[in-house]
C-alpha cells in the first residue's frame, strides 16, 4: 500500500505507527470521555432520555418516519420538477441562438448565486400575498419552489457539461448523415449525455434531502429535522439524543445515496456503453451551491478521481 | 417601492457585514480544519485515517441546518458551553462560525484530497530518497503543490460557503437574511423588491470572489 506520501511501511515504520495509533486512541478517548461526563453532567445520559427509540415505536410511527416521509417527499419532488426544466435550461444554454442562450445563461447563474434560503423564504411570502394555498401545506410549497429554482439551475449545468463531455465527432457524425440539430440533441447526444451525468445527478440529490431541512428550521415545514421539537417536548427534554437519533437518519439516507451513485459510476465506466466520461459534481457544486461561471470540469476516463 | 431601504429599522449595509464576518471566520476555520483532516486522511496512521475518514463521511451526510442549530441548541443550551462568553449574541455569532467551519472543513479537506492526487508520485519519491520524514513531504513538497492546483475548488467551497452564511439565521444570527425574512414580514407590498436587493447583495458578493479566485487559480496553477 504503497503511495504518493508513505513507502510500504517497515519494521521500524510498522512501530513507529503502532506507538501513533495508541496517542490518537488515547487523545480520542479523553475527548470522548469528556463529551459523556459533560452529557452526564447535564442528565442527558440517562436510560430514559434514549430508551424511547428502542422502546416505544410511538416515537418513531408519530415522528420520526413521518417525517423523513416529508423530507422525502419534498426531495422527491423537487427533483422531478427540476430535472427537465434543468435538461431545458441546460440545453437552452448550448443554443446556436444568442436570444436564446444569453438569457438563459443569466437566469441559471442568478439563481445559482443566491442561497436557497433566501429563495425559500421569497417564495413563502409569495404564496402568502398572491395565493390561496392552505396554510398547512404552504411550507411544503415554499421549500420544493426554493428547491427547485436553485437545482434546476445546477442540474443544467450538469446537463450541459454533460452534453459538452461528449466527442465533438459525434455531432460532425449526425450531421454527415443529415441529422437537424433537434434530432441530433434527442437521439444523439441526449442519451449519451445521460449516462454520463446520472452519478452527478445522484449525488445533487443528496444536496436536495438535506437542504429541505433548512424549511424545518425556517419555514415550520414538518421534515425530519422539525420533528427534534416535537420528541423533546414528549420525551423530557432528551434534545442530544434526539438530535443523534435525527443526524444518523440523514447520515443513512445520503449515505445510501452516495454510494449508489459511486456504484453507478463504477457501472457506467466499466459497461463501455458511454464514452467514459463523467461530469464531476464537485467542481459544479460544492454543497448548497456552487460557484459563478466557473467553467465546468469533465472528468475523462479515469482521472484524477478522488 | 425601495423607499424601505431608507428605514433606519433596517440595517442591511450591516447585516450583509455580518454575512462576510461569518464567510471570513468560517473560511479560516475551515482551511485549518481542512488542512488538519486532509493530513489524518493521508497519513500512514491507521487509526488517524479512519477517524478523519469517519468524520468527513459522517459531516458531509449530514445536513448544515442540523450542524448549526446542534451548535446552538446542543452544545450552548443544554451542555452550556459559550467559547469564551459574552452575551447570547456573540455567542450564537461563534456558534454558527463553529459549525459553518466544522461542515465546510470536509469540503476543503476533500478538495485536498483531489489536489494531493495531481502531485506525481516521482516528486514524493525523490523526497523519501533524500530522507524527508512523512510530515516533511506533506508540508513542503506535496501541500504547497496541492494548494495551487485546488484553488478553483477552493473558491467554489468558499461561494458555497457564503451562501451557506444563511442558515446561521436559523439559530438568530443577524445576517442577510434574517433580516430579510423580518423585511419580507413588514413591507408586504414590496417583495419582489426585498427580493432583488437581497439576491443582489449575494451575487455581488459571490460573483467577484469566484471570478477573482478563478483569475488566481489559473496564474497559480502548477503547469505539467
Amino acid at each position: 500500500m504503497s503511495s504518493v506520501l508513505y513507502d510500504t511501511p517497515g519494521p521500524r515504520a510498522k512501530r513507529r505507527n503502532l506507538l501513533y495509533s495508541a496517542l490518537f486512541l488515547v487523545l480520542l478517548a479523553a475527548g470522548v470521555w469528556w463529551a459523556l461526563s459533560m452529557m452526564a453532567e447535564k442528565n442527558q445520559l440517562t436510560a430514559e432520555k434514549w430508551s424511547p427509540f428502542v422502546t416505544d415505536s410511538a416515537i418513531w410511527t408519530t415522528f420520526l418516519f413521518p417525517g423523513l416521509g416529508e423530507t422525502l417527499k419534498a426531495a422527491g419532488l423537487a427533483l422531478v420538477i427540476a430535472l427537465p426544466l434543468g435538461a431545458l435550461l441546460g440545453i437552452g444554454r448550448l443554443s446556436d441562438h444568442a436570444w436564446v442562450r444569453v438569457p438563459i445563461g443569466a437566469v441559471v447563474e442568478f439563481f445559482r448565486a443566491i442561497p436557497v434560503l433566501v429563495m425559500m423564504v421569497f417564495a413563502s411570502a409569495m404564496f402568502v400575498q398572491f395565493t390561496t394555498i392552505e396554510s398547512e401545506v404552504r411550507p411544503l410549497y415554499a421549500v420544493v419552489t426554493g428547491l427547485v429554482l436553485y437545482n434546476a439551475s445546477v442540474i443544467a449545468e450538469i446537463v450541459r457539461a454533460g452534453i459538452l463531455s461528449l466527442p465533438a465527432g459525434q455531432t460532425d457524425a449526425a450531421k454527415a448523415i443529415g441529422m437537424r440539430k433537434g434530432q441530433t440533441m434527442r437521439y444523439v447526444l441526449l442519451p449519451q449525455a445521460v449516462t454520463a451525468m446520472l452519478p452527478a445527478l445522484v449525488s445533487q440529490l443528496v444536496v436536495i434531502v438535506k437542504d429541505t431541512a433548512l424549511g424545518g428550521a425556517v419555514l415550520g415545514f414538518s421534515e425530519l429535522l422539525f420533528q427534534i421539537r416535537s420528541i423533546t417536548a414528549n420525551y423530557g427534554a432528551n434534545t442530544i439524543a434526539a438530535f443523534t437519533v435525527v443526524a444518523l437518519m440523514y447520515i443513512a439516507v445520503n449515505g445510501l445515496l452516495t454510494r449508489f451513485a459511486g456504484w453507478l459510476e463504477r457501472r457506467l465506466r466499466q459497461g463501455g456503453k458511454s464514452s467514459g466520461a463523467t461530469v464531476d459534481i464537485t467542481d459544479i457544486d460544492t454543497e448548497l451551491g456552487g460557484g459563478v461561471a466557473e467553467e465546468v470540469a469533465v472528468r475523462k476516463g479515469h482521472g484524477t478521481g478522488t | 417601492m425601495f423607499d424601505f431601504l431608507d428605514n433606519p429599522q433596517y440595517d442591511l449595509l450591516g447585516a450583509f457585514w455580518v454575512t462576510v464576518q461569518l464567510a471570513l471566520y468560517s473560511a479560516l476555520g475551515s482551511l485549518i480544519l481542512g488542512t488538519l483532516l486532509v493530513g489524518m486522511r493521508v497519513s500512514p496512521v491507521p487509526l488517524m485515517r479512519g477517524f478523519a475518514t469517519t468524520y468527513v463521511n459522517a459531516v458531509r451526510n449530514t445536513p448544515l441546518t442540523i450542524v448549526l442549530i446542534g451548535c446552538s441548541l446542543v452544545l450552548y443550551q443544554t451542555l452550556g458551553i459559550t467559547l469564551a462568553g459574552g452575551d447570547s449574541k456573540t455567542i450564537g455569532f461563534r456558534m454558527a462560525v463553529l459549525g459553518l467551519a466544522a461542515y465546510t472543513g470536509t469540503f476543503v479537506c476533500e478538495a485536498l484530497r483531489s489536489g494531493i492526487n495531481t502531485v506525481p508520485v516521482g516528486q514524493a519519491e525523490a523526497a523519501r530518497a533524500l530522507g524527508l520524514s512523512f510530515f516533511q513531504v506533506l508540508t513542503l513538497i506535496v501541500l504547497p503543490q496541492a494548494f495551487r492546483s485546488v484553488i478553483a475548488p477552493l473558491a467554489n467551497v468558499l461561494i458555497a460557503l457564503t451562501k451557506n452564511t444563511t442558515v446561521a439565521a436559523a439559530i438568530g444570527v443577524a445576517e442577510a437574511s434574517l433580516l430579510m425574512k423580518e423585511m419580507v414580514e413588514n413591507e408586504s407590498d414590496s417583495l419582489l423588491a426585498v427580493f432583488g436587493v437581497i439576491a443582489f447583495g449575494f451575487v455581488l458578493l459571490t460573483l467577484p470572489t469566484g471570478l477573482l479566485l478563478g483569475w488566481v487559480a489559473k496564474r497559480m496553477a502548477v503547469k505539467r
